[in-house]
């Protein structure tokens, strides 16, 4: 079919080829969400993401500084997600402590299954903005934990509170999720 | 601006007949801007029954507490499809529609700037359609499980886990998607490269500016939107845990990204609505629209504030306070340039010679109910208040509100205004007025006591309820079996311009109506504009 009185052809081709610009401009966005995401997770602690896996970062000294004028307190929770024949529980439901003290808890899991099962702890800390001052240095979610059939462990976490912590937050829950681990490997950049 | 002004060509007379391919082939093959503009209409009129007919299965399961019809699983499936059509294949394809006949009539183009593009965007939409219908055919033969069972939000883990059906909504949003886009860069290149001589964008009549503003949040936010839902089938298929908080995602994240399309999808919806209101409006009051230039400057702040607000959709899924905060604020501020339009279309009406044949009856429905579904997302908004009402029926009925009265009776009114234009027929104005009354009663009827269904604590999404909300679901049922009976009328009306029953429209099916699309005959010729008009 002949176009007839189309004016002005000339012009469309440079107009679509920006506005195809947008279009790709706009996918490369939303792909960039993705670590951006991560991003501001870390920076702002949406989410109640922690992000101290493999402890303190290289740079950063052990903290002397204890603030003994304030308690907090820390309370645990865990749940095992469907799928995972776990059973989870954390030794104490709560500790009390000043914000710099170094504290060691535990939780006690046990595999019910007849066969051995791999499982991912996810942690989650609420208030969101006290996430970024709980610095776990030794926990059992940065790797995945392999329990033999009807095994029972104990798995130590080992935390710190910082003393830079809001004094309005006077209550920090820390709720681990299990997850069986997925089939495939984990994602190179370490996170767990 | 265009300069190109007048080109005639000899030979154009002669399209109108002889050497045009007929029956289905001209429908495949076609390139004129009003035959696609009515294939899309087409499409979106069915496509609105099949969606309805899903929901009508869905309230007649609600009519009474316990499980009667249907297993909770078809039910969850029904209700995902239902809004994935209505919006993909029924609103957004109306919408176009309108964009495709209306655009070229209305600035003196010829046809639309990329007419093959175009043809190729409307036949993506039937493939997607049956893409996404399918698998409930698929489970008569005992394949798959149905449909996608999320609702339309995909939202992972679920998504992740659903069955075939999740695959088969995936490849539909892309083919839509694409559709979209193509429809999109049609339209801004029309409306850029194409005005008749004199029309400056200050001169651009509102429809098309509301379109222009939808078009480019299209072409930003759709590629999000395929993105994410790329995402969620390399998680499903190929190992990779974006959304899998066992492998180091995040499902929040897929909150975030579906969002961060799905606020300015509901905007894409209404901009074209908002666009063509001051025309219906200014026509039956017999007075220039009031406040050109505020509309403009409120379609172009709604459009960016649009898509900065986005997790408002999801503030009870944990967020820093400050975040509530913003989402919170940002939110209610588009209620202003909102208000600018409200003002606007209020004060086109003001003191006219008014009349209210059925375009402006619904006009005016329009601007009332969907003033409700301004006030309740106010509420909703209210980060301390949505803690209450997130996923319950208030939020239902606000967005019905919203998209039902503002998006689909405000697609009735452009149809009804334009219908004798595009068919060279009136409609019958008795059964329009029937239409209309009672679509609007029993509209009111089935979302008005889902407020208050919402307000009491029934949440959304549940095949099943107490005892205590029995009464306002019966009243919800027998209301939206009204409506859903009503639109038979608007189908029969259609029908009936269609065949070229009724009284032959003048070119200026309207006493009071401006614009160079009346300038045209009443259907007018196969080549829109083949001399442009001079603006002046």
């Amino acid at each position: 079919m002949s176009e007839t009185a189309v004016p002005a052809r000339r012009d469309h081709g440079r107009l679509v080829g920006r506005l195809v610009l947008i279009v790709a401009a706009s996918a490369a966005f939303g792909i960039a969400l993705v670590p951006l995401y991560d991003t501001i997770c870390r920076v702002t602690g949406l989410n109640g993401k922690t992000f101290s896996a493999g402890g303190l970062a290289a740079d950063e000294k052990p903290l002397e500084r204890v603030d003994r004028s304030r308690l907090v307190k820390v309370e645990f929770t865990g749940t095992v997600m469907p799928g995972l024949p776990w059973e989870l529980r954390p030794l104490q439901n709560s500790v009390e402590l000043h914000p710099g003290e170094m504290q060691q808890v535990a939780f006690l899991v046990r595999n019910t299954a007849s066969e051995p099962v791999t499982g991912q702890a996810i942690p989650s800390v609420t208030p969101g903005q006290a996430a970024q001052h709980f610095h776990k240095i030794e926990c059992f979610c940065f790797n995945q934990q392999v329990l033999a059939p009807g095994e029972a462990r104990e798995m130590p976490l080992m935390f710190i509170v910082k003393p830079e912590l809001d004094a309005e937050v006077r209550t920090i829950t820390l709720s681990y999720a299990f997850f069986k681990a997925p089939e495939s490997t984990p994602r190179k950049d370490g996170r767990t | 601006m265009n300069t190109a002004t007048t080109t005639v060509n000899g030979h154009a007379g002669h399209h109108d007949g002889g050497h045009h391919p007929t029956g289905i082939l001209r429908w495949l093959t076609t390139t004129n801007h009003k035959d696609i503009g009515t294939m899309y209409l087409s499409f979106a009129l069915i496509m609105f029954f099949v969606g309805g007919i899903m929901i009508l299965a869905v309230r007649a399961e609600l009519f009474s507490p316990g499980l009667q019809l249907m297993q909770p699983e078809f039910f969850n499936q029904l209700i995902g499809v239902h809004a994935l059509v209505m919006i993909f294949a029924a609103l957004m394809p109306a919408a176009t529609g309108f964009a495709n006949w209306q655009i070229p009539l209305m600035i003196g183009a010829p046809d639309m700037a990329l007419p093959r593009l175009n043809n190729w965007g409307f036949w993506l939409l039937p493939p997607a359609a049956i893409l996404l219908t399918m698998p409930f055919v698929l489970a008569l033969f005992g394949i798959g499980d149905g449909a996608i069972a999320t609702g339309w939000t995909f939202y992972a883990p679920l998504s992740v886990q659903g069955g075939i059906g999740v695959d088969f909504a995936i490849f539909a949003v892309h083919i839509l998607g694409i559709s979209s886009i193509l429809g999109s860069i049609n339209i801004i290149v029309t409306i850029f490269n194409m005005r008749a001589p004199g029309m400056t964008m200050m001169k651009l009549p509102l429809f098309c500016w509301g379109w222009l503003i939808t078009a480019f949040l299209l072409i930003a936010t759709i590629p999000v939107l395929a993105g994410a839902v790329t995402m969620l089938l390399t998680d499903r298929h190929f190992g990779t845990h974006f959304f899998n908080a066992a492998g180091g995602g995040d499902p929040i994240l897929f909150q975030h990204l579906f969002w961060f399309f799905g606020h300015p999808e509901v905007y894409i919806l209404l901009l074209p609505v908002w666009g063509l209101m001051p025309h219906v409006l200014a026509t039956f009051s017999r007075k220039p629209t009031y406040g050109y230039r505020g509309q403009v400057y409120g379609f172009i702040a709604i459009g960016i504030l649009s898509v900065i607000v986005w997790a408002h959709h999801f503030f009870t899924a944990g967020m820093p306070v400050p975040a509530l905060l913003y989402f919170m604020y940002s939110t209610m501020a588009i209620s202003l340039p909102l208000a600018v339009l409200f003002f606007c279309w209020i004060a086109t009406m003001w003191r006219g010679s008014m009349s209210f044949e059925t375009p402006m009856l619904f006009a005016v429905g329009f601007i009332v109910l969907f003033g409700i579904a301004g006030l309740t997302g106010l509420v909703l908004a209210d980060v301390a208040a949505d803690a209450q009402y997130h996923h319950s029926y208030f939020v239902v009925a606000h967005f019905h509100y919203a998209l039902f009265a503002g998006g689909i009776m405000g697609v009735m009114t452009g149809v009804y205004y334009w219908l004798p234009k595009w068919t060279g027929r009136m409609y019958s104005e008795t059964l329009g007025k029937w239409h209309f009354w009672l679509t609007v009663l029993s509209f009111n009827l089935t979302f008005m006591p889902q407020f208050f269904l919402g307000l009491a604590g029934m949440p959304r999404r549940i095949p099943d309820y107490a005892l205590q909300f029995a009464e306002f679901n019966a009243i919800s049922t027998v209301g939206s079996f009204i409506l859903g009976l009503s639109q038979l009328l608007f189908a029969w009306n259609i029908i009936q311009c269609a065949r070229g029953r009724g009284a032959p429209a003048e070119s200026r099916a309207w006493e009071g109506a401006e614009g160079l699309e009346w300038e045209l005959s009443s259907p007018p010729p196969h080549h829109s504009w083949e001399v442009q008009p001079q603006v002046k």
